[in-house]
């Protein structure tokens, strides 16, 4: 029985990754770097969790590298895509409802004198593929994700990538919400993600980039991950990772059907149980395991704080809960409804019963909140 | 036309108060609402497009605060 509800922040160390970080904290401390022994046992560790993550996410091992964290993946994919084709060109073209990662790296690209164009996306969170195509001529760098964050919506991914190949632009995929969920579509030239995201321990980001793909590193030279990432490599965290995400990649179809079979359930009750509510996302084409949708006249903090109260942990993009006070970008970015949202994101320990607790106590907790406002 | 001021009120609160006051116009005529929240720049649509009144637009007041018309429709 759980209460959390928000995998698309961070899940709990997966059992296979749990095993596999105790026995790599006592085998895999050694720099890999060195040629004694220890330095060895360390180098194999690494190389098979580098094998491991290649293979799940679609990659050549030499073409995946470990770093700290998806943000910093996102980061370096980015700014080193850029850099990489300083001699074509510095406009970079994203989604409007990219990771903030990802448009705070677009900002520094700007503020040093490159240029980013966003491309709006329609109400359900989706790009339209033939507006990004149309936005590439004379590209540096694409970005766009695999799926998005809040919302679940899916990315034309693969249209979006035969677009950039025809034009020569590398196209960089944030597949942070996907990765080890569903198949990562073809044709990205760099990709990012993170352990967290799939069992894996926090502290690591994946980062890869296909051969031949123009990329220099934005940070001081250092010859650690193929000069990609500085600094000594997390042995222990990069095997546990890559033991999450073989475990979950083996089960990701049976998870994805059963959650997204408990995401419709949640789509249909929470229509049909809470009125005045804006179900937000693509309801077909969208990650398996995440649902948003905001609650008219409902301050989203309280109704975060009132959930929590019932042992529910969700997320929301209302302005209330962000630091900035601002709604969130991506909620802005479809012309949706950002009071009273919640976003509810599912993993492999939710059971049916979790989420039919959290249907119960729902409605309840919006018609509290709704107190005097009847009849509005 | 009525104005509704919201200055300094936080998401829901101006979307809370226009609602209150739809009544006040009649149908066809405009309420416009000063709200100086970044929420209610993509709440007030919103919830026009549920309640079924029209969005008319958004204005700037002399103060420099955004202010949002909506068309009572029913």
């Amino acid at each position: 029985m759980s209460g959390y509800l928000d995998a698309a922040a961070g899940l709990p160390l997966h059992p296979a990754a749990a095993e596999a970080l105790t026995a790599a904290l006592a085998d895999g401390w050694a720099d890999p770097a060195r040629l004694y022994g220890a330095g060895r046992r360390s180098r194999l560790l690494l190389d098979g969790a580098r094998e491991a993550v290649a293979d799940v996410l679609g990659a050549r091992p030499d073409e995946v590298t470990f770093c700290a964290s998806g943000t910093q993946a996102a980061q370096l994919a980015i700014l080193g895509g850029l850099a990489g084709r300083r001699r074509v060109g510095t406009r970079l073209v994203h989604s409007a409802v990219e990771h903030s990662c990802v448009l705070h790296a677009a900002e520094q690209h700007v503020a040093a004198g490159g240029s980013a164009q966003s491309v709006p996306v329609d109400r359900d969170g989706r790009v339209d593929a033939g507006a990004f195509a149309a936005a590439l001529d004379g590209a540096a760098l694409a970005s766009l994700m695999t799926a998005n964050h809040e919302v679940g919506t899916r990315q034309p991914v693969a249209a979006v990538a035969a677009a950039c190949r025809e034009r020569g632009v590398p196209l960089h995929t944030d597949a942070a919400q996907s990765a080890g969920r569903e198949p990562i579509p073809p044709g990205w030239s760099l990709l990012s993600a993170s352990a967290h995201k799939w069992g894996g321990p926090p502290g690591v980001g994946v980062l890869a980039d296909r051969t031949g793909t123009r990329w220099r590193s934005p940070l001081p030279a250092d010859e650690r991950e193929h000069g990609r990432v500085p600094g000594f490599e997390n042995v222990p965290s990069a095997v546990a990772a890559a033991a999450a995400l073989r475990a979950v990649a083996a089960e990701a179809d049976a998870e994805a059907a059963r959650l997204s079979a408990l995401v419709d359930r949640i789509r249909a009750t929470v229509a049909a149980t809470v009125p005045d509510v804006e179900v937000v996302g693509h309801p077909t084409d969208r990650l398996p395991h995440l649902l948003t949708f905001s609650c008219l006249y409902v301050d989203g903090e309280t109704l975060l704080h009132q959930l929590d109260r019932h042992g529910f942990a969700v997320s929301s993009g209302s302005s209330c809960t962000s630091s900035t006070l601002t709604p969130s970008h991506v909620l802005e970015a479809m012309g949706v409804l950002s009071h009273g949202n919640v976003r509810v994101s599912l993993h492999r320990d939710t059971t049916a019963d979790d989420v039919d607790r959290f249907l119960a106590v729902l409605p309840g907790i919006v018609a509290e909140l709704r107190t005097g406002l009847e009849g509005l | 036309m009525i104005p509704l001021d919201q200055r300094g009120r936080r998401c829901p609160l101006p979307v809370i108060e226009l609602a209150r006051h739809i009544g006040d116009v009649g149908i066809g005529e405009i309420i416009a609402v000063a709200a100086d929240d970044p929420a209610a720049r993509l709440d007030i649509p919103a919830w026009c497009r549920m309640r079924g009144h029209d969005y008319a637009g958004e204005t700037e007041a002399p103060d420099g605060t955004p202010v949002y018309s909506v068309r009572r429709r029913t």
